[in-house]
């Protein structure tokens, strides 16, 4: 092992799902090797930059990379997309965290990924066929637009049932439409692992909840190291107050309090706001008038702008 | 020698160091403390009586030779303090800024006795930094031999560990899984008690002794300590991964938006350099009026960076009286001068929702001190009826920290009932090869007590690893490289020979 290939995390593949979902594959043969399904990474953009955890979508020891999809909805998450481009480099990258999601005995099992949180679902997807599991994936997208891996899933999946709002492509529904769907067909599932959104994924417990069929989820809460250490990203589960990084990610979705987690999750949406504003601004300023501009705006003396509208980090959510 | 110094002779008053003015200070994360001049250092290095008893010795977890550097002082040789400085503590500049020396060396001073006693951590602190200023670095001669030593943690303890293992010849990898090195001192001291600077500086020295660090390393997941020793050549492993894993009081309310530990406010403000926001992009969560919880080193440091970012009002609600507050007298007495208002004998029983997610005020109840609890300490006791509300928007626990469960669910490790690792007094694991120490053996305590374990850890690997320790003489950093008239190299070649 060399522990010297850690001090650069080049970026070698890159793909536009959408004009706001995007993937990245990040050199990282160390990491490619220790990851297991279920595990995320904490990501630095600069020197500057906030960490910001993101589930590892994939990970190819072969090729030594770690997959991330990642969806523009912030001002790291949106730099990143205008600055990550093949061959560049990210300033930190750290993991595999997490306790690796348990790939259960479990003889069928309904894996549900929605919007983002398809790209997560699929390595534990694969985890469970390789382990003899028939695996259904019930896929959830707010259009057809934005589908994307559907033949990945096709490949390690005995089934698979997509649907979207809109009815553009597959089904005509909500996410929980399409495990109910699962559901009615076969009245023997075991279990039922859902990544998404919080609103997604509490949705999806409460659609297994009277059948009483065993439903984990991963939470991605705030955090800042990723390591146990901050307590940022703390979530109910039970009578328990747990840690998503050390914990987690992984806990038993009729247990956990999602009310609680999408209120946490809203603790900085003000200032990032902000911060996203006054990044865009200085992107603009840069593009039109150069760097003077940008020291009128480091001075505070830039003009009030019209607000921008951010996406909802819960909008994408097939389900609810 | 000078004619013998007596208790009657010396300077009576202890040198006061300068400091920014409490209103200044609480608007600026510069250094509180502005340290010694020369002038300063000499008077007070003339009030050590030298005395053959030397307690103070005894009195430091690492055994500084404190008489033996203040003589030198004395001297104005200012670079002989530093060499005997260095012999035993190759982070001065930090020690001396951080260390509770009043229940250490300067606790058993014999001044201290009858005057107050020698302010042995400011001259230690005077030395340190005029090194780092001057660039003095006192870099062993080192006989690299075949051993690689692995170091889980980048703190102080892991720190020290790197420095001991480093000397005595072995090649010293350590992996620390922030983005940069330091550990608490970095994520956890606040500048304005250790300034970033001073821990980079005193890193870099480390580098020049060979030591390589690793950041972004998660040890235990990206591969574990049982690979480090199968696998990646590492013939003994020291784990000093801090305690970390942060207390909630668990009491109504602790999940609302506005509930956060000391670890996670600071390591917003300090590593992640939340105070410049915008220009850092981590968010810096700031309350109009703020309630720490606590009264350690932590807390007081939670109180003094509310106040930098601009709080009006940082309270500081202890349940215990001034008497019991765990932290050093000089931190809650910088705090009360900047404006912390402290409330003793006072406990949380609820956080009082905004009705929108977040704090609008925490319910306390009044406390009273009974019988000594098993820490010696009295137990403080809940006055019935005494329940009062107040208000607070933002609400920090600083109420110390559990084991980190990383190392327990990736290694074989043995950990005892409370969680941290078990090591035997030789700091030795469960696993061959492998020794822990620092906060994750005996949990939370001071940065000091961390390096002196990260110190008696190397003593302990060094012995596993069957390398005699030859005391090996400094080289210059200008190179001239001869002791007694003998090429230091050769004189240590010829020691390590006939040992």
């Amino acid at each position: 092992m060399n522990a010297n290939a850690m001090s650069n995390f080049e970026i070698v593949a890159r793909e536009d799902f959408s004009d706001v979902t995007y993937l990245l594959e990040v050199r990282h043969p160390l990491m490619s090797k220790a990851a297991k399904p279920g595990q995320f990474v904490i990501v630095m953009l600069n020197e500057h930059g906030e960490r910001i955890p993101l589930t590892i979508a994939d990970f190819d020891s072969k090729k030594g990379t770690i997959t991330l999809v990642i969806q523009a909805v912030g001002k790291t998450t949106r730099q990143m997309q205008q600055e990550c481009r093949v061959g560049t480099s990210l300033y930190g990258m750290v993991g595999p965290m997490g306790i690796p999601s348990p790939i259960s005995h479990a003889k069928k099992v309904v894996c549900v990924g929605g919007g983002l949180g398809v790209a997560p679902i699929f390595p534990q997807a694969r985890g469970f066929k390789q382990a003899g599991a028939y695996v259904i994936a019930v896929l959830g997208f707010r259009n057809k637009d934005l589908v994307f891996w559907e033949d990945k899933f096709k490949d390690c999946c005995d089934e698979l049932i997509l649907c979207t709002n809109d009815g553009s492509a597959g089904m005509k529904g909500m996410i929980t439409d399409g495990i109910k769907v699962a559901m009615a067909g076969h009245p023997d599932i075991d279990e039922v692992v859902a990544i998404g959104p919080p609103v997604m994924m509490k949705a999806c417990a409460d659609a297994t909840r009277a059948a009483k069929i065993k439903t984990m989820v991963s939470v991605n809460p705030i955090m800042v190291d990723g390591t146990g250490m901050c307590g940022g990203c703390r979530v109910k589960v039970g009578d328990q107050v747990k840690f998503a990084c050390v914990d987690g990610p992984d806990f038993d979705g009729h247990l956990v309090d999602f009310d609680d987690l999408m209120l946490r999750l809203q603790r900085y949406t003000k200032v990032e706001k902000d911060a996203h504003e006054r990044w865009s601004e200085s992107c603009r300023m840069t593009k039109q008038v150069g760097p003077s501009a940008l020291d009128e705006l480091a001075r505070g003396r830039a003009p009030q702008k019209e607000l921008l509208e951010l996406p909802d980090p819960f909008e994408d959510a097939p389900g609810g | 020698m000078a004619k013998k110094k007596t208790i009657r002779s010396i300077p009576q008053e202890r040198t006061p160091m300068r400091e920014q003015e409490p209103q200044v200070r609480a608007k600026n994360f510069e250094e509180v403390a502005c340290g010694y001049s020369l002038e300063d250092a000499l008077r007070e290095s003339e009030r050590c009586l030298m005395c053959p008893d030397e307690p103070c010795i005894s009195g430091c977890p690492v055994g500084i030779n404190i008489p033996g550097f203040i003589q030198k002082i004395g001297e104005k040789n200012l670079r002989g303090a530093y060499d005997i400085l260095t012999d035993t503590n190759l982070l001065p500049s930090i020690c001396g800024r951080v260390c509770p020396q009043e229940n250490q060396c300067e606790g058993v001073c014999t001044v201290g006795d009858s005057l107050e006693a020698v302010a042995i951590g400011r001259l230690e602190r005077f030395v340190g930094d005029t090194a780092l200023k001057e660039g003095w670095v006192n870099i062993p001669y080192i006989e690299p031999n075949r051993y690689r030593v692995g170091i889980v943690g980048s703190g102080p303890a892991g720190m020290a560990c790197a420095a001991d293992m480093a000397k005595s010849g072995c090649d010293v990898t350590v992996y620390e899984a922030f983005h940069e090195p330091g550990g608490v001192l970095k994520y956890g001291i606040p500048d304005f008690r250790l300034p970033n600077t001073v821990i980079d500086a005193e890193i870099n020295n480390l580098k020049k002794f060979g030591v390589k660090f690793e950041c972004n390393t998660l040890v235990g997941r990206l591969f574990t300590i049982e690979q480090m020793i199968d696998e990646m050549g590492f013939h003994a492993v020291f784990v000093g991964v801090g305690a970390g894993y942060p207390t909630m009081l668990n009491i109504p309310g602790d999940s609302l938006n506005g509930v956060l530990s000391a670890n996670e406010m600071l390591t917003r403000c300090n590593l992640m350099r939340g105070r410049d926001f915008p220009d850092f992009d981590t968010p810096m969560p700031i309350g109009k009026r703020v309630a720490v919880v606590g009264a350690g080193n932590t807390a007081m440091d939670a109180t003094r960076v509310s106040l930098r970012l601009g709080s009006e009002k940082v309270y500081c609600v202890y349940r215990r009286s001034r008497t019991e507050a765990p932290a050093r007298a000089e931190e809650v007495h910088h705090a009360e001068q900047e404006g912390v208002e402290f409330h003793w004998l006072t406990a949380p029983v609820a956080v009082l929702d905004d009705g929108k997610g977040g704090v609008r005020g925490m319910r306390c109840v009044r406390m009273e001190l009974g019988e000594p609890d098993e820490s010696g300490r009295r137990r403080p006791v809940p006055v019935a009826g005494s329940e009062f509300d107040f208000e607070t928007d933002l609400i920090i626990y600083a109420i110390g920290t559990n084991a980190n469960p990383i190392m327990g669910q990736t290694s074989k490790l043995k950990l005892n009932k409370w969680g941290y690792i078990g090591a035997d007094e030789n700091l030795a694991t469960s696993v061959a090869g492998v020794f822990a120490g620092g906060d994750i053996v005996t949990g939370a305590a001071t940065v000091i007590e961390a390096m002196g374990a990260g110190r008696r850890a190397a003593r302990s690997m060094k012995a596993y690893l069957g390398i005699r320790d030859t005391g090996l003489p400094y080289v210059s950093s200008e190179g001239a490289g001869t002791l007694f008239g003998i090429d230091v190299r050769e004189r240590n070649f010829a020691r390590v020979r006939i040992a």
